[in-house]
């Protein structure tokens, strides 16, 4: 039986990532950490492959991801037999689009760009009992899909205030597989609460973000008696330079530093060489850090223990322009050194 | 810890990086005055043959097609990111605002997309400013006759 | 002097707006919608019929100008047919710009597409 510790789950015998993908855009390609995404698209619109829509190539950045890690995982969709997926996009289409095409058992999730790690929460929790064998959790964003949803068309001139952050056109994959396989271990998982600081500035996800990293992270120590220092490292899914900033503050003044901390929206782009205000964000930003940062350092040794959060801003469009305030939402999973299986 | 802390507004404030106020300023200033320059020599070239009213319409006819024919490669939308207020209040701004969305909204059909959404962003310019310009009338009518 | 003057004052008027948008918290929207209603009300005070034969085209191209020719355009009309001109005045003066925006803007969809910002 799982071991519960506040809002930890503990796995006794820990689910493993046996195998992980990402794919980038253009964008992606010419940031620090293009060389280890496994594929990077020149032209995120897929016009090569009869793409008409930016919402149809979020899928495709999807679809081929998914192909990716499968590939690695030496497994065929047909042997899938769930997968957790969401995206950015409005009754979260790209993954549902993708779904249609590879067919497997699909739970859709929308955490915004909390994604990837509620999806790999799920899929451990489902993987270490066993409900699945083979579980994908898969999250993407598009930088056009979102541009054209959530803000105004791309050809539109506007200038960017300096907390704003750049959506990734990116998606990242991971297969987990029960104890006993070969791959990363997720050793726990932290479902996180929703934390509302009344930021309404939605060109400031960050501010509205931090607070809800800084609970899961407090909540997570508190119940397992941890501390910072034990991990290697500590990772935020987008919270940007802005949210950065606050969440160290806010950690600090709990008595809880995280010097060891690192925030994959600063870490995609060259934050002030590629022009993109406070950072890098959207479900594909930590989907795809994870999956060329993260998981390489576990796997090389670099690493051996981390904490690894997506956060999330839940409001939408309609609530924004009602004068609601930003919800923020942060999970976490804490993965160790890789497991040889038997 | 309570999250967020009470302080959290002022916490937010302290950590946003502030604008560059003055390298916006002189972007905004050469840039609009650029596109505002451009417009005297079309309205000074169209004086040459109408009188003041034709050629100030000739002129706005003439920067909102200038502004959608850079508008198309995305050039507009280049120049602004850099010059902020510059190309957003000249008319070419205006423009822009109706052109994007046309363009953008295509793939939602010609009705349903480009039609329907081509004043997302210029409507409330147009709803407001047409309001205004009635209320004004209305008062300018009422003066005249008492 | 009528170019530098154009230039200096549409720069100026630029200027402001950038700092609305820097100091408050005034979306790019809100903003052009003021500068029309503004536009409207400073030429119905009388203050942008003298700034608009000063410095020309750097009073008219800024949307100020595009309220100051909503506010002209009603006061014509209504001098010219009375009540009905409250009605007809505003838009009939903005005519050509508004025209031109929607004709090209249907162009441009017709030849462009949505393209990324990279």
């Amino acid at each position: 039986m799982a071991i519960r510790r506040g809002d930890t789950v503990i796995f006794p015998h820990p689910p493993v990532i046996a195998a992980w993908a990402a794919v980038g855009g253009k964008k992606e390609s010419e940031g620090p950490l293009a060389a280890a995404f496994d594929e990077l698209v020149e032209d995120a619109s897929f016009k090569s492959e009869g793409c008409k829509s930016w919402e149809q190539g979020e899928s495709l950045l999807q679809e081929h991801c998914v192909n990716r890690c499968l590939r690695k995982a030496g497994i065929s969709k047909k042997e899938v037999d769930l997968a957790f997926a969401g995206d950015l996009q409005a009754q979260c289409t790209a993954s549902n689009y993708t779904m249609r095409t590879l067919g497997v058992p699909f739970a859709g999730l929308y955490g915004a760009c909390s994604t990837m790690t509620e999806g790999l929460c799920l899929a451990a929790m489902t993987a270490s009992v066993g409900y699945a064998r083979q579980v994908l959790a898969l999250s993407s964003s598009h930088f056009c899909a979102a541009e054209r949803e959530f803000r105004t068309p791309l050809e539109y001139g506007g200038k960017r205030t300096t907390t704003a952050q750049w959506t990734a056109t990116a998606a990242g994959a991971c297969l987990l597989r029960g104890a006993g396989n070969a791959g990363i271990p997720v050793l726990s998982a932290t479902i996180g609460r929703v934390c509302d600081p009344q930021v309404k500035d939605i060109n400031n996800m960050g501010a509205a973000m931090a607070p809800a990293a800084a609970s899961t992270l407090l909540a997570y120590f508190e119940g397992t008696g941890t501390r910072p220092g034990d991990f290697d490292a500590i990772f935020t899914g987008d919270l940007g330079q802005v949210g950065t900033t606050l969440l160290h503050e806010m950690m600090a003044h709990a008595h809880c530093p995280v010097d060891n901390h690192r925030d994959c929206g600063c870490l995609i782009y060259d934050v002030e060489g590629q022009n993109v205000q406070s950072g890098g964000s959207g479900a594909g930003c930590s989907a795809a850090v994870l999956a060329t940062y993260v998981l390489p350092r576990l796997l090389n040794g670099e690493y051996h223990r981390v904490l690894f959060l997506s956060t999330g801003a839940l409001m939408s469009q309609t609530t924004f322009l009602q004068g609601e305030s930003i919800p923020g939402i942060a999970h976490c999973v804490e993965l160790g050194s890789p497991e040889g299986g038997n | 810890m309570n999250l967020p802390p009470k302080n959290y507004d002022e916490m937010v404030k302290r950590a946003n990086p502030p604008s560059p106020v003055l390298r916006d300023c002189l972007w905004a200033f050469f840039v609009g005055g650029s596109i505002c320059l451009l417009g005297e020599g079309l309205r000074q070239f169209y004086l040459m043959w109408y009188d003041k009213d034709l050629a100030g319409t000739l002129t706005s006819i003439s920067l909102v097609f200038l502004s959608a024919v850079v508008t198309v490669p995305g050039w507009y939308q280049k120049l602004a990111a850099k010059a902020g207020a510059g190309t957003l209040v000249p008319i070419t701004g205006f423009a822009n605002s109706v052109v994007s969305p046309a363009v953008e909204f295509k793939a939602e059909g010609w009705v349903t997309g480009v039609g329907s959404k081509i004043f997302t962003i210029a409507g409330p310019v147009l709803a407001f400013g047409t309001l205004a310009s009635w209320v004004w009338g209305l008062l300018y009518w009422a003066m005249n006759k008492f | 002097m009528n170019y530098v003057w154009a230039f200096v004052v549409g720069g100026l008027i630029c200027v402001f707006g950038q700092l609305l948008i820097d100091y408050t918290k005034l979306t790019p929207a809100r903003i052009l919608t003021g500068y029309v209603v503004g536009g409207v009300i400073l030429s119905a005070v009388g203050l942008y019929d003298p700034l608009a034969e000063f410095a020309g085209a750097g009073a008219s191209v800024p949307l100020l100008g595009f309220g100051h020719l909503l506010a002209q355009g009603v006061m014509k009309a209504v001098d010219e047919i009375g009540l009905p001109g409250v009605f007809t005045g505003g838009l009939t003066a903005a005519a050509g710009g508004i025209t031109a925006s929607l004709v090209f803007a249907l162009l441009a969809a017709l030849v462009g597409k949505s393209k990324d910002q990279n």
